[in-house]
């Protein structure tokens, strides 16, 4: 029987955007087990709902992640929306569906560049980061931040998106699809992505489900669970049908999010084609009293704002629950059996994001 | 074919030019809507302080008394929440990034709205909030 020896992975390594860590036991190179700790970027942003106001702490629940903020602050603004009984005008939700939407592509085009990165495809990582810097290039200016939007608030959107730059995005959204399609085509049925990928870090559906796996990580083992499906903003009126994919391995994972980069322009295009005319937003006037569990499915998977209300201007209590932190128990699953060479690709394919699960 | 799928997109990007900008050349891609900083006229402020209770992460300050206007722009995260809620418009946001500073500095604003003499046509007591 060989040896077993222990190897740190994190939380600094190259393939890791934020810091994770991981004790992975070998056997010669092979992965028996892996022993995940995190704790390093905790910020105490629940907590901080007790210092702001309720109107105030849409700017923190944005700053939770970098990457999927606007769904923060979507998911925090209707909890409290939906304990003060506010009703949110349709063009918001419209606009808050085409930002959330957007949010997606750039998350989902910035996991597959530093995917492809992870399992060393250079010239791929680049090509999405430049895709994904158009959709940048929009949010900046329909909403004024790249990444931060600050255009979600309780009661409605701070922003409108005027008829002339609406039409402009749906003029580029073709070509921009058939750029997303050629990109995509790489991932799918390229071999040697294939080769890497294929049967790498399994995770059958009954497990999948068992351990709590969120978003694509759920839906890449056959698992058809997305919270876009209960309707929440536009997606009611839109219409959606999850990605689901059955193999379970990382390329399973990855087929999950090129498709709905597909799935999310298909959305935009039909939010815009369908944008009501109306008010952005309602005065909220009073202090929430009472509790939610707001969900909203995010690129890397749902997640849950539980907000508890006094009727002061100052939450009670926030708790916070990302999808990373509820695709770490899979992770630890698939690992195992995996040579270490293939670890970087493995954690990859939850798409990790720390600074929302430490919060 | 299988191993050939990413050929198309080399061809192009080496017919291509670079997908960058020259950053320090040429300057940085900003919309009308970009949210750089955050510019005070002191010539228009009435004082109200609207802008420091909104403010989330009290990075504004105000003393009524001394009219002193101060922003601590290590602390201003420019969501535009002050320039959204100021009723005279003495706050605007400008799309240029602040400058890089190497010192924690506050910037101070001295108030120098004069309120106008009313004209006095008959004497009517100032019941009036400000």
């Amino acid at each position: 029987m060989p040896e077993r020896i222990v190897v740190p992975f994190g939380p600094q390594h190259p393939v890791l955007p934020e810091p994770i860590h991981l004790d992975l036991v070998l056997e010669d190179e092979t992965v028996v087990e892996a022993i995940p700790s995190i704790g390093y970027i905790h910020r105490g942003l629940e907590r901080l709902i007790e210092k702001r106001e309720f109107t105030e702490y849409v700017y923190v629940a944005e700053r939770i992640c970098g990457i999927c903020s606007f769904m923060h602050a979507l998911c925090y603004s209707q909890g409290i929306e939906e304990i003060m009984k506010i009703e949110v005008p349709d063009r918001a939700r419209y606009l808050r569906t085409i930002w959330s939407e957007c949010s997606r592509l750039h998350s989902h085009l910035l996991w597959l560049g530093l995917f492809a990165d992870g399992m060393g495809f250079e010239n791929l990582f680049m090509r999405s980061w430049q895709l994904r810097e158009s959709v940048l290039d929009v949010l900046e200016d329909t909403t004024g931040g790249r990444v931060i939007q600050g255009t979600c608030k309780i009661g409605g959107v701070r922003r409108d998106i005027g008829a002339e730059k609406l039409a402009e995005m749906h003029r580029a959204l073709d070509p921009f699809e058939e750029q997303c399609r050629n990109l995509g085509d790489v991932f799918l049925n390229d071999e040697t992505v294939k080769y890497r990928l294929q049967d790498l870090g399994v995770i059958s559906k009954d497990e999948a489900y068992a351990l709590g796996a969120a978003g694509p990580t759920a839906r890449g083992s056959g698992v058809a669970i997305d919270h876009r499906e209960t309707g929440y903003a536009a997606y009611g009126d839109l219409g959606f049908k999850p990605v689901v994919e059955t193999a379970g391995d990382c390329y399973a994972r990855c087929a999950v999010r090129v498709k709905e980069v597909y799935a999310s322009i298909d959305l935009i295009r039909r939010a815009i084609s369908e944008m009501p005319e109306g008010p952005l937003d309602v005065k909220v006037k009073g202090a929430p009293d009472g509790e939610y569990f707001s969900r909203v499915e995010q690129p890397r998977g749902e997640v849950v704002h539980y907000l508890r209300g006094n009727g002061t201007k100052h939450l009670a209590r926030a708790r916070i629950r990302t999808s990373t932190l509820a695709n770490i128990p899979p992770l630890v699953k698939m690992l195992p059996g995996a040579q270490l060479a293939d670890v970087p690709v493995v954690v990859l394919s939850i798409d990790p994001c720390i600074s929302c699960t430490e919060r | 074919m299988g191993i050939f799928q990413m050929t198309k997109t080399v061809l192009r990007n080496l017919a291509g030019g670079p997908a960058t900008r020259q950053y320090p050349a040429v300057p940085a891609r900003t919309g009308p809507l970009t949210r750089g900083h955050v510019v005070f006229d002191p010539a228009t402020c009435r004082s109200c302080s609207l802008c420091s209770k909104r403010c989330p992460c009290e990075a504004i300050r105000l003393d009524k008394e001394a009219k002193v206007w101060e922003i601590d722009r290590m602390r201003c995260i420019a969501c535009g929440d002050c320039v959204e809620g100021c009723p005279f418009g003495s706050l605007t946001m400008e799309p240029e990034y602040f400058a890089p500073v190497v010192e924690h500095v506050v910037e101070r604003y001295t108030i120098t709205y004069v309120k106008p003499e009313k004209p006095a046509k008959k004497p009517v007591d100032e019941s009036a909030g400000a």
